[in-house]
């Protein structure tokens, strides 16, 4: 009986949301008295594996194999499969990223076992895990349990568990892992990852955001929110909706598919509070909320709120800020 | 080119959302049902694939009960050929292994090139039913697809990663691809589409009773608020003079 953690690479180190996944599996093995191992898959490891060797881990799990060079799904789902299938560990744990996503999934598919996928939290009750996971845009919740007592595979939400909670260790034990792939078994190819805007606005270093969602109405009253973030010195940022529907460039879009920010002040206007977008503003310090729908998921965010017509109070609000200021 | 889309019925966004008495989902009544958001953009998407090889079948899918035929009429009102209805009489299932392998099992016999999938479901967000389908048709998979083009026998998707990242890759066919918002813009259905969506047929299959799942709900809850919140409240003027002086006094910003 084990807790497995897998390792997902970023900027050729650790993923910010694997180290959060080593959090929670150290936080479950302590509440169930269960090891807890890393796994790494992939090739050219070192770094990473020198990484995870000042963590709190009874073993580090290195899979190393040509083919898994660079991702795909066909080899990294095979590849976890058969660790899965040889070292049967209870819980594997992970960050409920792009990548575990896309072949998590297909691991569950060929072991016949459950994902329990994107939980904000878990509780142990008697021998029983329960995971905690959002619903209709976190505007309800549900426990999720596994159905049997066999090997399960559960994924956190960005910032369900703090990285700086990740206990520190000495000289883990690396331990080698074969797997066999087959070179026909990958049927997929993979062109380099690019960004397609350049000059983007970095919008991790702003201390104040602006930021816009659906609820702005029309594009028509972008020039509101564009006026309120000139008056507090801010940055201008929008949820996907705004994004898809041409009124700002994909640069400004905040959430798991745009950019992960924690400014001073996050103002959220119109922003109806989706996990999409919430996963990359919750850290912020405060959060200022203007939304018409008191049902609004993102009050529940909101340091300060208000329930009302953006188009009425933003520019009162910029009128007065400017009149402070000079 | 036989290309599957799977869509689902989900309550809509402003449907008033009552824990049923049993905790274990919401009351259904008073609740209006739309096709999922991101299934829309599958629809579309297959659509426009369909089009563009110039020939070949775009069949809608759906598992529910017996309401999930109106997410299937609404995909042939736009232009889907036909659809397949898996019967479900439980309206929810709460792990999509088990919903993936009832849809396996009525798929496989259609050999389908291609199945799209939404990203996931703003129900359940699962996220994972496409993908464990493919898995079980023994097709490739991709998600969070922004883009798709189909060159020489195989599809190359737009795969959409982390921080505004983006990916080319290349699938053989059969291929399930789950497709993210905003791909494409969707069509309404025409006077014409809807009138001739009620030739259109939707078979319907029964699932048999298979294993049983492999996670399930325990419990619906409604969130617990874990932050304090100062609401504002008052006249526009009295909102605004608080605003600014919580800026300016408690932010600091200002």
């Amino acid at each position: 009986m084990s807790i497995l953690v897998v390792i997902e690479q970023s900027d050729g180190g650790v993923h910010r949301m694997s180290r959060e996944a080593i959090a929670a599996g150290q936080a479950l093995g302590r509440d169930l008295d269960l090891p807890v191992s890393a796994l790494l898959l992939g090739n050219d490891l070192s770094s990473r594996c020198e990484t995870l060797q000042s963590m709190q881990l009874h073993e580090i799990l290195k899979v190393e194999h040509p083919l898994l060079r660079s991702y795909s799904s066909d080899g990294f789902s095979q590849a976890l499969a058969q660790v899965i299938q040889n070292e049967s560990p209870k819980y594997v744990i992970a960050g409920h990223t792009y990548m575990v996503r896309d072949f998590f999934p297909r691991v569950s598919a060929k072991l016949n076992i459950p994902f329990l996928a994107d939980n904000i939290a878990y509780r142990v009750d008697g021998d029983t895990l329960i995971l905690n996971k959002q619903l209709f845009s976190a505007k309800l919740a549900a426990d999720f349990v596994p159905s049997d007592d066999g090997s399960c595979i559960i994924s956190f939400q960005s910032a369900a568990f703090q990285e700086d909670d990740v206990a520190t260790g000495s000289e883990v034990t690396v331990r080698e892992v074969a797997i066999t792939l087959d070179d026909s078994s990958i049927r997929s190819t993979s062109e380099e990852p690019f960004q397609e805007i350049a000059g983007a606005v970095d919008l991790s270093s702003a201390e104040v955001i602006v930021s816009v969602g659906r609820g702005i109405g029309k594009e028509e009253n972008l020039p509101l929110a564009k006026e309120l973030a000139q008056a507090l010195g801010a940055e201008l940022a929008s949820s996907r909706p705004v994004v898809d529907a041409g009124w700002l460039e994909g640069y400004h879009q905040i959430g798991s598919s745009g950019q992960t920010v924690a400014p001073k002040l996050y103002f959220a206007l119109g922003i109806s509070g989706a996990i999409q977008h919430v996963v990359g503003m919750k850290g912020s310090k405060n959060i200022c909320v203007i939304n018409k729908d008191p049902e609004a998921p993102i009050f529940e965010l909101a340091d300060y709120g208000v329930i009302g017509d953006l188009v009425e109070i933003v520019p009162k609000l910029t009128e007065t800020v400017l009149g402070v200021k000079s | 080119m036989k290309i599957a889309v799977l869509v689902k019925q989900v309550p809509s966004g402003d449907s008033p959302l009552r824990i049923a008495d049993d905790s274990l989902w919401v009351k259904e009544e008073n609740v209006s049902f739309i096709t999922n958001e991101s299934d829309s953009y599958a629809v579309e998407e297959a659509l426009q694939l369909r089009e563009k090889s110039g020939d070949g079948e775009v069949v809608a899918v759906s598992l529910g009960p017996e309401r999930a035929q109106r997410a299937i009429r609404e995909a042939l009102s736009k232009g889907a050929d036909r659809g397949i209805h898996v019967q479900q009489s439980y309206p929810y299932h709460s792990d999509p292994l088990e919903i993936a392998r009832a849809l396996a099992a009525a798929m496989a016999g259609e050999k389908f090139d291609l199945v799209l999938s939404g990203l996931q479901s703003d129900d359940y967000g699962f996220g994972q039913v496409g993908v464990i389908l493919g898995e079980k048709l023994g097709m490739t998979t991709a998600t969070l697809v922004m883009a798709t083009e189909l060159s020489d026998g195989r599809l190359m998707v737009k795969r959409e990663l982390e921080s505004g990242w983006f990916q080319w890759v290349s699938l053989t066919l059969p291929a399930s691809i789950s497709i993210q918002s905003g791909i494409n813009t969707p069509r309404y259905p025409s006077l014409k589409g809807i009138m001739g969506a009620k030739k259109k047929v939707i078979e319907s299959v029964t699932p048999e009773n298979g294993d049983k799942p492999a996670q399930s709900i325990s419990k619906v809850y409604i969130p617990q608020k874990t932050k304090r919140t100062e609401m504002i409240e008052g006249t526009v003027d009295q909102q605004v003079e608080r605003l600014v002086q919580v800026l300016k006094k408690e932010i600091r910003i200002i």
